[in-house]
């Protein structure tokens, strides 16, 4: 029964993905009631909803075959903080009507599970965030993106001229760390479809950056502190360990560019009065990245596993971040360990929780 | 440092210790003559001395180095840290040194592996919501292999393996720096004092996202908290809301300390290490950083890594500088120990209650450290080394028992500063320094009133051994060396006819005889009160008297029947090592016969005595003329030391109870080699006090009378209530 939506409430952000039949048979069409008609309309004919939802119109998956049924798949996103709308408009279109399961999964699935029965009339069907993702960045992987590889890595990323975007094959994807950056950061490590655990996690994530640096520049959009910091230098805001000790700490091997303390400029009063927004936006990114990477690189080898997948919405076009941890994975892992992208970088939950939905009917 | 100079020095130190000297009694009546000749002379030993300082009071520092600096080859003076840099011009002008920049990690790592082997209770972890936060630990006998996580600006992560093997295996940018920069960018507060002050005033939950405000609740299945951090400031994500100084403090210290914390389980996890040492200036006694990082490394390991934090950690690299500066003279060949009464403690966990010392210790503290003659080691009949622990009651834990203590040696103190004065007699300063000392010795108890932690963990012992430090600052080396005289004189004379009525004894009444001997005369100690009021009023207290006070059988703790079963149906003992207490009827009528019946058995006797004075115990010399006048009159004891079946040794010790982690090497080369299987320790200092609950690989035989009344009421008896512990190691 259409509509097929999977649904992943984040901290941050809303993720919805949603199957568009184009094999609509003249019958079924004729069949297909109102309401569900609307909603394949309302969100097929638009790219932006409301003030807040985005259509990641570059992401739609084509001529994708699910369950028999020919299609595309769409890729929506709204902030966490519209979810009540978000139901309220679902009880306005008369959505418990259609008689469909929405799979969710995510935090919120729980958290608003209250709200969509009250307000939507709308019993969700709750789905484990891990199963999810999981099956998500597999299915995704295999069905490829629309004829290209959905994963990549990047080669020289250091290198502005000479760094490029390579596709990168993850037939046999096993064993994998799985480094999920959303508002906060969750790592798994996957040996099997069926066999995975969640290996540890840290709070210091894309909330963190976004969340810091509203405080520090005054931004009010995530799209707003990454331009900010694509224009800052953060060499001004940062503590390298170059300006310690005059260059390479060779003692310990450590490059005189490496940081040696974050915001450690900051210390100083004349410093802090010269650095700019901008500076300080980059930073704050660096920071975070490095520390992400750092983890992701600890867990990789306390399990033994030199293939870190990163994916999340932090990543969304993020590509400091993720030029950063391609270099930062390899230079202090001295090429043992190698950092992959997904193209759909925060959708994987949703997609998951829609192919639980096909599972379960 | 950045703000502090800690300076390390060595010195040596004038001071007067007691010596005995035997009399040539050749041809003199000997009769009104004191049995030796007790002097005070000078004495010079090694002292480790160091100071932490504001970087302001750096000159007058020089300046005083200047005037002392004893003119030696020294051509060059050791500076590490960012300071060094800075104030290289300076001293070099000042001194006409050298200075020599020394690379901080290694100097931190020097002093760290020095002040694990030489201090006891240098280690403590972080409990919060107990009576008292620091938990100290044993010394184990091998330190290595450890992490050390230094907290700077930045942060290292180092791996010890040996003394001069370590690793940089691995660090953060996110560290004290990170704290104190990003702090101050978001408070408008400069100091990191002030910044950690807000943070404990602050709530991290109105800025940080929570699981449960991502679920709602907990995360079931994954088992996560709902009040766990799901994202750090993941609520401060809007232009339009106002976040108070203190919540954007706290949040930012959880962040940062729980970011460590789980970068230095990994790194643990990975090299296989559960001990991790933390220091920097983002720790340096800052409970609130200490709280937050222990419970980071607890959750992220899941307990099995354990977060160990250092008493003397800001001054690691200076002693490491000092170190690597003294090289050609090894200091690590000789063992040091702390003196309690030059040093200044732990400050303050809590500054609203006492802020004053807080002060204090935050811009001037010292921490002094005397050469030991010879090296200290474990004893190896020790069954587990690594969890031995001398005290029996820890008084960091009991606070009723903390109370009476430090109220009983406060009552003690006008006491103790009298006769010290009046040991005296003849010095025009005695009175005055003994005030000084009284002075003292009152201030180190009302700070350990306040803060039980300030030396490591509290103890009887450390009270007395407080007390000695103190005492010997002030230089009254041995107050009691008069009365030990006098008494050792007196039992001297009874000693022949209390060994003829124990030979007139059949055999199994002798046993009792000699085991009731030794405990009438464990009851001359002038450490204990109720004791020390008798022998003021009645100097002629008898050893008889004695013997009639002691509590009747079964006694308080009663093995005698095993004991004595052991004499009788088994072998001889190989060797006994014992352990003496008092000088006197206590070493001269109690143990001698003992000793004797022993050599009897044909077991051989190592008879270990303190090195120093302490309270009116027998020191090895007076140990050494005590048995030379015995063995004139006794031949068995004659023999017994001719053939080298009955051997002196010192313990190393100058302290009333005794630890059995810190002896004297040649006393535990001796122990190895004659095959030592009893041993016996005596008295309420070494076997109440301390070991009591000691473990031994070999038999073991604990005796003591217990000379106070709360102390017994404890244990369940009453004063002057006997314990006879005899122990076999169970297979």
């Amino acid at each position: 029964v259409f509509p097929w939506f999977g649904l992943d409430i984040g901290g941050t952000l809303v993720k919805l993905v949603y199957f568009e039949p184009k094999d609509i048979t003249a019958e079924e069409e004729e069949e297909e009631v109102e309401n569900l008609k609307s909603i394949r309309k309302y969100l097929t004919s638009n790219v932006a909803y409301g003030s807040t939802g985005i259509r990641d119109v570059h992401l739609e998956l084509k001529d994708l075959t699910l369950c028999g049924r020919k299609g595309n798949l769409h890729f929506i996103r709204f902030p966490t903080h519209d979810m009540p709308a978000f139901i309220q408009m679902g009880s306005e279109k008369h959505f418990s009507s259609l008689h469909t399961t929405l799979c969710a999964t995510g935090g919120g699935a729980y958290k608003f599970e209250q709200d969509f029965r009250t307000m939507g009339d709308l019993q969700l069907c709750k789905l484990d965030e891990l199963d999810c993702l999981i099956k998500g960045v597999l299915y995704i992987d295999s069905v490829g993106f629309n004829g290209r590889s959905e994963c990549y890595y990047f080669e020289n990323p250091t290198d502005a001229e000479r760094c490029q975007k390579l596709p990168f094959n993850l037939e046999n994807p096993y064993p994998l760390l799985l480094v999920n950056i959303g508002s906060g950061v969750s790592i798994l490590a996957v040996y099997s479809k069926e066999n995975y655990k969640r290996v540890t996690g840290t709070s210091l994530g894309g909330g963190t950056f976004f969340g810091l640096c509203c405080l520090l520049t005054g931004c009010s959009t995530f799209e707003e502190a990454l331009e900010m910091a694509s224009h800052g230098d953060s060499t001004k805001v940062d503590k390298l360990v170059r300006d310690i000790y005059g260059g390479d700490y060779e003692r310990f091997g450590l490059p005189g560019w490496a940081v040696a303390s974050s915001f450690g400029n900051m210390m100083s009063k004349e410093k802090r009065e010269s650095v700019s927004k901008e500076d300080l936006a980059k930073a704050t990114l660096i920071t975070i990245t490095n520390n992400i990477g750092s983890i992701a690189r600890m867990c990789a080898l306390n399990e033994n596993i030199n293939r870190v997948v990163f994916i999340g919405n932090f990543l969304r076009i993020n590509t400091i971040s993720m030029r950063l941890l391609a270099y930062a994975l390899d230079y202090w892992s001295k090429g043992q360990l190698k950092a992959l992208f997904l193209e759909h970088e925060g959708y994987f939950g949703a997609v998951g929780a829609l192919l639980e939905l096909l599972d379960s009917a | 440092g950045g703000s502090l100079t800690k300076l390390a020095y060595y010195s040596t130190v004038q001071h007067k210790v007691a010596r005995v000297r035997s009399f040539d009694h050749s041809g003199k009546d000997i009769e009104n003559e004191p049995l030796y000749e007790i002097s005070v002379q000078e004495e010079i030993t090694a002292r480790l001395h160091f100071i932490k300082f504001e970087n302001t009071y750096i000159e007058t520092c020089l300046d005083f180095i200047k005037d002392h600096l004893v003119n030696t080859e020294t051509k060059v003076i050791k500076a590490t840290g960012g300071g060094a840099y800075k104030f290289k011009d300076l001293i070099e002008k000042k001194l006409g040194l050298k200075v020599d920049k020394e690379d901080v990690m290694t100097c931190l790592i020097k002093g760290c592996n020095f002040v694990l082997r030489n201090i006891p209770h240098e280690v403590f972890a972080y409990q919060k919501d107990s009576d008292t936060e620091f938990r100290f630990q044993t010394n184990h006998p091998n330190i290595f292999p450890y992490l050390l996580v230094n907290i700077g600006s930045g942060v290292s992560i180092v791996k010890v393996e040996t003394e001069d093997k370590f690793e940089w295996i691995g660090g953060s940018s996110i560290g004290g720096g990170t704290f104190w920069g990003l702090g101050a960018l978001l408070t408008k507060t400069k100091k990191f004092d002030e910044l950690l002050q807000l943070a404990s005033k602050g709530q991290h939950t109105n800025v940080d996202m929570l699981v449960k405000d991502v679920y709602g609740g907990a995360y079931q299945t994954l088992g996560l908290s709902g009040n766990l951090i799901a994202s750090s400031f993941g609520k401060s994500t809007t232009a339009d809301k106002e976040f108070s100084k203190e919540d954007m403090a706290k949040s930012l210290l959880h962040m940062i300390s729980n970011d460590i914390g789980q970068l230095a389980c990994l790194y643990a996890k990975l090299h296989n290490l559960d001990k991790i040492y933390f220091g920097g200036f983002f720790i340096r006694g800052h409970p609130v950083t200490m709280r937050t990082i222990t419970y980071s490394i607890n959750f992220f390991s899941k307990g099995e890594v354990q977060a160990l934090f250092l008493r003397h950690e800001g001054y690691l690299g200076a002693i490491g500088a000092f170190l690597k500066g003294a090289e050609q003279d090894n200091p690590n060949q000789y063992s040091w120990g702390e003196n309690y009464a030059g040093s200044s403690g732990l400050m303050s966990t809590s500054p609203d209650v006492y802020p004053m010392q807080r002060t204090r210790s935050g811009t001037f503290d010292m921490l002094e450290m005397d050469r030991l003659e010879r090296p200290l080691v474990n004893l190896p009949l020790l069954k587990d080394p690594s969890t031995y622990i001398p005290d029996t009651v820890d008084l960091t834990d009991d606070a009723m028992a903390r109370k009476y203590w430090l109220t009983c040696f406060e009552e003690a103190l006008d006491g103790v500063a009298k006769r010290a004065a009046a040991s005296q007699p003849d010095s025009i300063d005695a009175l005055e320094r003994a005030e000084k000392f009284r002075q003292k010795y009152w201030n180190k108890l009302q700070t350990l009133r306040q803060q039980p932690f300030a030396y490591g963990t509290l103890t009887v012992r450390s009270l007395l051994d407080t007390r000695e430090h103190c005492l010997n600052e002030f230089n009254f080396p041995d107050p009691y060396s008069k009365v030990k005289q006098k008494e050792n004189g007196i039992a001297l004379k009874c000693f022949q006819s209390v060994i003829e009525s124990l030979d007139s004894l059949g055999w199994e009444e002798r046993q009792f005889a000699l085991v009731k001997g030794l405990l009438a005369g464990n009851v001359f100690d002038w450490g204990a009160k109720a004791v020390s009021d008798v022998l003021e009023s009645e100097p002629q207290f008898g050893f008889e008297e004695a013997k009639s006070k002691l509590q009747e059988r079964p006694w308080l703790e009663d093995s005698y029947s095993q004991w004595l079963e052991r004499l009788k149906e088994g072998p001889p003992h190989k060797c006994a090592l014992i352990f003496a207490d008092n000088s006197g009827i206590d070493i001269i009528l109690g143990v001698f016969p003992f000793v004797r019946e022993l050599l009897s058995r044909g077991t051989e006797v190592i008879l270990a005595c303190n090195s120093g004075p302490a309270l009116n115990d027998v020191t090895y010399s007076e140990s050494l003329i005590v048995t030379e006048r015995i063995a004139a009159m006794d031949p068995v004891i004659q023999s017994a030391l001719r053939e080298e079946k009955l051997l002196l040794v010192q313990t190393g010790s100058s302290s009333p109870c005794l630890d059995l982690s810190r002896l004297d090497k040649g006393l535990a080369v001796l122990v190895r080699e004659r095959k030592t299987d009893l041993v016996i320790i005596e008295g309420m200092g070494r076997a109440i006090h301390t070991n009591y609950y000691a473990a031994l690989k070999c038999e073991s035989l604990k005796l003591a009378v217990i000379k106070n009344s709360w102390l017994a009421d404890r244990l369940g008896g009453k004063i002057f209530s006997v314990i006879f512990k005899y122990e076999v190691p169970c297979k």
